[in-house]
């Protein structure tokens, strides 16, 4: 079973909520999708039993057997190549690696290099396996390393949780692509509730069952539980602001472990999250 | 124009609720909401009449003609992005299509074609003042494009202003980059957590990849005072000017929803703000006067 959580907007609890369900959850696994910010990792320091690097292919171009066509620079939609004082340029940090150029080429000048974008990381936090996936800094576009942490097989019995990044873009997208269910964090703002209809109409469209978290909940207006109620979304759970809870998490603690009360209130969540994903 | 660019890394730190503020500060005529994917800045400023709303076009996307079609699977072998699906016959998946064009090229029949793709709306609101935004449509990529178009439509609109302030957005990657090209400083909001600070530090690396200038400010600073004083050494040892904290205020959820800056309100954040303001842009002056002797 694969959950996913999501929350567009970001700073409202998504890596809290994804994290604590993990730990407290038998056959877990935490993946780490935020490859651009990873902070899993942080609360649940992993003894790490695998490293790799990604890589992805970048053009070389061998400037003898080039005859200066531009066929390559003109094919390029992503306007990685140019063609200056008889040398072809490759601008590669803008590069989608799609192979166009080395294709196009009527003289064969154009072969691929390695390029390493970032890394995975893999390992195990009291029982609960931890994959982080980290683009390095400079980088565009980590979807090649959302794809290699979401490639894994696991078992049937296995319980993923996957720690989405912000927004509604691709990269969620290919976050989301293969879960079973999905959690949307949200904050009682409208900040938050904004953000909350866009992840909101993209579960919809991706036709993913899906519940509710409401995060920092006070007693003043809280725009988003109205929302929720007036469309007759699933609430799953409201966590209320807290400063214990905020304390431990700013220092990287996995909070359900440290404190009886909160691994109570994840535990709950989990149940609720696992009935309506049998449903 | 002169632009300050307000980054964070982490998400939530407080990006728009200092943008919002700095805007009404300064009175400033010009300013721009980078954060394409999640935009916001439009709910927390006056907004000037909407003039402008453009389609934005990202790049296109393949569809395959099934009458035309072989089965040959050359597109299905050839494509880097596992956008052609094959559950039934071959398809294009749209939402993975990355619009490089490989497909059509490699298809011996000619029954691939790119088409146009509405990736966003571009937006421009403007009387005296001139705000530029921008929604990127669900599930698209192509951010940092969008970024680029957001700032040229500001440097156009808004010739005569003096300087420009740029809500940008989370994280570190294309609309990060995309919005740090060309701007005179980037004020980087954290929060005192070790994933804030983490996340920070790779916003700072990332900026300083490109040659521009950081400040940093600390937003809810008191909730963790120990991880404060760790921000405050990590930017003395990266020479850093820091220019404020700010304290943690009930206060603020309440104007958030109100759609005001907080700094209309007399309240600890508020007044913290101004500070970070005074503060930030007397560097921002002085960088740019350095800027111009070199």
């Amino acid at each position: 079973m694969k959950i996913a959580i999501l929350s567009g907007k970001g700073g409202t609890g998504k890596t809290l909520v994804s994290v604590n369900l993990a730990a407290v959850c038998d056959n877990s696994t935490y993946i780490d999708c935020d490859v651009e910010e990873p902070n899993g990792h942080i609360f649940f320091k992993p003894v790490i039993n695998h490293e790799s690097d990604i890589k992805i292919l970048i053009p070389v171009c061998d400037n003898d057997k080039c005859n200066g066509c531009r066929k390559c620079v003109d094919f390029c939609n992503f306007n990685a190549l140019a063609h200056i004082a008889g040398k072809l340029m490759v601008f590669e940090d803008i590069c989608h690696s799609c192979g166009g150029c080395k294709l196009v080429c009527p003289e064969y000048a154009i072969s691929e290099k390695e390029k390493t974008i970032g890394k995975i990381k893999i390992g195990v936090s009291e029982g609960t396996n931890v994959i982080s996936g980290i683009m390095n800094t400079g980088e565009e576009a980590g979807v090649p390393i959302i794809d290699e942490l979401l490639t894994r097989e696991f078992n049937e019995d296995d319980n993923v949780f996957i720690d989405c990044p912000p927004g509604s873009s691709c990269a969620v997208m290919e976050s989301i692509k293969d879960a079973d269910y999905c959690i949307l964090v949200t904050e009682p703002t409208i900040l938050g509730l904004h953000d909350f209809k866009m992840v909101y109409e993209l579960v919809t469209i991706f036709n993913k069952p899906y519940g509710v978290v409401l995060n920092k909940c006070t007693d003043e207006y809280n725009p988003t539980r109205q929302y929720c109620v007036e469309e007759n979304i699933n609430i799953l759970m409201e966590i209320p602001y807290d400063n214990e809870l905020g304390k431990l998490n700013s220092n990287g603690k996995v909070i359900s472990r440290e404190n009886e009360r909160f691994k109570n209130m994840f535990g709950m969540l989990l149940e609720i999250v696992l009935q309506a994903v049998r449903k | 124009m002169k632009k300050l660019l307000i980054l964070s890394g982490k998400g939530g730190t407080g990006k728009t609720t200092l943008s919002s503020s700095f805007i009404r500060l300064s009175q400033s005529k010009a300013y721009a909401d980078c954060d394409v994917d999640a935009p916001n800045l439009h709910l927390m400023v006056d907004k000037p009449s909407l003039t402008k709303r453009e389609s934005f076009y990202g790049l296109p996307k393949a569809h395959i003609d099934k009458d035309m079609c072989i089965d040959c699977g050359l597109c299905f072998e050839n494509c880097r992005f596992n956008a052609i699906d094959t559950a039934k016959g071959y398809n294009v998946d749209f939402y993975s299509c990355e619009g490089c064009g490989v497909c059509e090229y490699v298809c011996p029949v000619g029954a691939v074609t790119m088409g146009k793709a509405v990736a966003g709306n571009l937006l421009l609101y403007r009387d005296d003042k001139v705000f530029s935004t921008a929604k990127l449509s669900m599930g698209f990529g192509n951010s940092g494009m969008l970024v680029s178009e957001v700032k040229k439509q500001l440097d156009e609109e808004a010739v005569d202003a003096e300087f420009a302030i740029i809500d940008g957005s989370p994280g570190i990657g294309c609309p990060v980059i995309a919005s740090i090209s060309g701007v005179d400083m980037v004020l980087v909001v954290t929060e005192p957590s070790l994933s804030g600070i983490s996340d920070m530090t790779r916003v700072i690396d990332t900026a300083n990849g490109f040659m521009v200038n950081c400040a940093v400010c600390i937003n809810k600073y008191d909730v963790n005072l120990e991880n404060t004083e760790k921000i405050e050494i990590i930017c003395a040892e990266k020479n850093i000017p820091m220019t404020g904290k700010i304290p943690f205020d009930a206060m603020v959820v309440g104007a958030v929803n109100k759609g005001i800056p907080i700094t209309d309100i007399a309240c600890p954040a508020g007044k913290a703000i101004r500070k970070v303001y005074q503060t930030t842009m007397k560097i921002f002056k002085i960088n740019n006067q350095e800027n111009q002797n070199e």
